[in-house]
C-alpha cells in the first residue's frame, strides 16, 4: 500500500513536471505594425517638409509626386531645341 | 499610386559614391555596413559603366520567401522593410537576395554577426516615425517627412532616381528619348518582372538587360 502511495505521488509529480512547459509562453518576437508614411512624423517638424498635411493620403501622394519631379532635370533645365 | 522604386541610369553614373555617402550619413550606418554602394563593370577599361545598387524592394522578394521567422513586410507604397526585433541574423535573406542588399554589422571580439540591416528606401521601421527608436534601428523615415531617398535626391548627375514608380518611369523615358541611347535598366527586370499579386508583369520601361 505505501509503495503504491509512493509510486502514484511520483507519477503525479513526474506529470506535473512534464506538463510545466505547457505554460511557457512563445520564445519569438511577434512583428510589429507599422505606421503609413502619409500619417507623418513624431519626430522634429522642422524636418518636415512645406506643401502637404499629415494624415491626408493624397495630400502625401501628391507631395511625393511634385518632389519627384526635382530629379527630372528637364523639368529644371528645358532642353534646347 | 504606384510602387515606390529605384532606377540607376548607367549612362550617367560617375561612381562618384555620393548615394553611398549620403546614406550612410542621413542613417548613421555603422562601420562596416553599406546599405547601398556603387558597383562599376569593367573598370579602367575604354565603356567602363557603374551603377548604384541597393535594395531594389523587389515585386516578389526572395528575402521574405525565405526568411524563417517571418520578419519582412511591404508597406502599401510597396517597400519592402523588416523588424529587427524579430530577425534573428540567419543571413538567409543574404543569400536569397539577388543585389546582395541585406548586411550584417559585426559585433564584439570574435565578430559575432548582428540583425540584418538593410536600405529601407528612407521609410524606416515598424516603430513610430520618426521616434528616436526607429532613428536608433533603422535611421531617418524621410517618407514620413514628405521627402524622397536621400540617395537619389542629391544624385549630383541624377543617374539614380527612386520615387512613385510611374513618375520615375516617365522621367527615364523621356531621358532615353532625348539622347537617343542607353535604355538599358539593369535590375529592373530582376526587381520588378515578376507579378507580385499573380496579375501580368508590371511595364517595363524601355528595358532589354534584366
Amino acid at each position: 500500500m505505501r509503495i503504491s502511495l509512493r509510486a502514484t505521488a511520483l507519477v503525479l509529480s513526474c506529470t506535473a513536471l512534464a506538463l510545466a512547459a505547457c505554460g511557457e509562453k512563445t520564445a519569438g518576437a511577434v512583428k510589429k505594425s507599422d505606421v503609413p508614411a502619409f500619417q507623418g512624423s513624431t519626430g522634429q517638424s522642422a524636418y518636415v517638409a512645406n506643401g502637404w498635411q499629415s494624415g491626408d493620403r493624397t495630400a502625401w501622394e501628391q507631395q511625393m509626386r511634385n518632389r519627384n519631379q526635382g530629379q527630372n532635370e528637364y523639368v529644371r533645365a528645358p532642353a534646347q531645341p | 499610386m504606384a510602387r515606390m522604386k529605384f532606377i540607376c541610369d548607367a549612362e550617367r553614373c560617375i561612381e562618384c559614391n555620393g548615394c553611398v555617402t549620403a546614406c550612410k550619413a542621413e542613417h548613421d550606418v555603422p562601420w562596416g555596413v553599406n546599405r547601398r554602394r556603387v558597383v562599376t563593370l569593367n573598370d579602367g577599361l575604354p565603356g567602363e559603366k557603374s551603377v548604384s545598387v541597393a535594395c531594389m524592394h523587389c515585386s516578389d522578394a526572395p528575402c521574405m520567401a525565405v526568411c524563417p521567422v517571418d520578419c519582412f513586410y511591404r508597406t502599401d507604397e510597396g517597400v519592402v522593410l523588416h523588424d529587427k526585433d524579430v530577425c534573428i541574423g540567419c543571413g538567409y535573406c543574404s543569400y536569397a537576395c539577388p543585389f546582395g542588399a541585406p548586411q550584417f554589422p559585426s559585433n564584439g571580439t570574435f565578430g559575432l554577426r548582428g540583425k540584418m540591416d538593410k536600405c529601407t528606401f528612407c521609410a524606416g521601421g515598424p516603430e513610430a516615425n520618426g521616434s528616436p527608436a526607429e532613428f536608433e534601428k533603422y535611421g531617418r523615415n524621410r517618407l514620413s517627412e514628405g521627402k524622397l531617398p536621400a540617395c537619389a535626391e542629391m544624385c549630383s548627375t541624377k543617374a539614380l532616381l527612386g520615387g512613385d514608380g510611374d513618375v520615375v518611369a516617365d522621367i527615364f523615358r523621356n531621358r532615353v528619348l532625348v539622347r537617343g541611347k542607353g535604355s538599358e535598366v539593369w535590375g529592373w527586370g530582376t526587381a520588378y518582372g515578376k507579378p507580385s499579386t499573380g496579375g501580368q508583369p508590371q511595364a517595363k520601361p524601355e528595358g532589354k538587360k534584366s
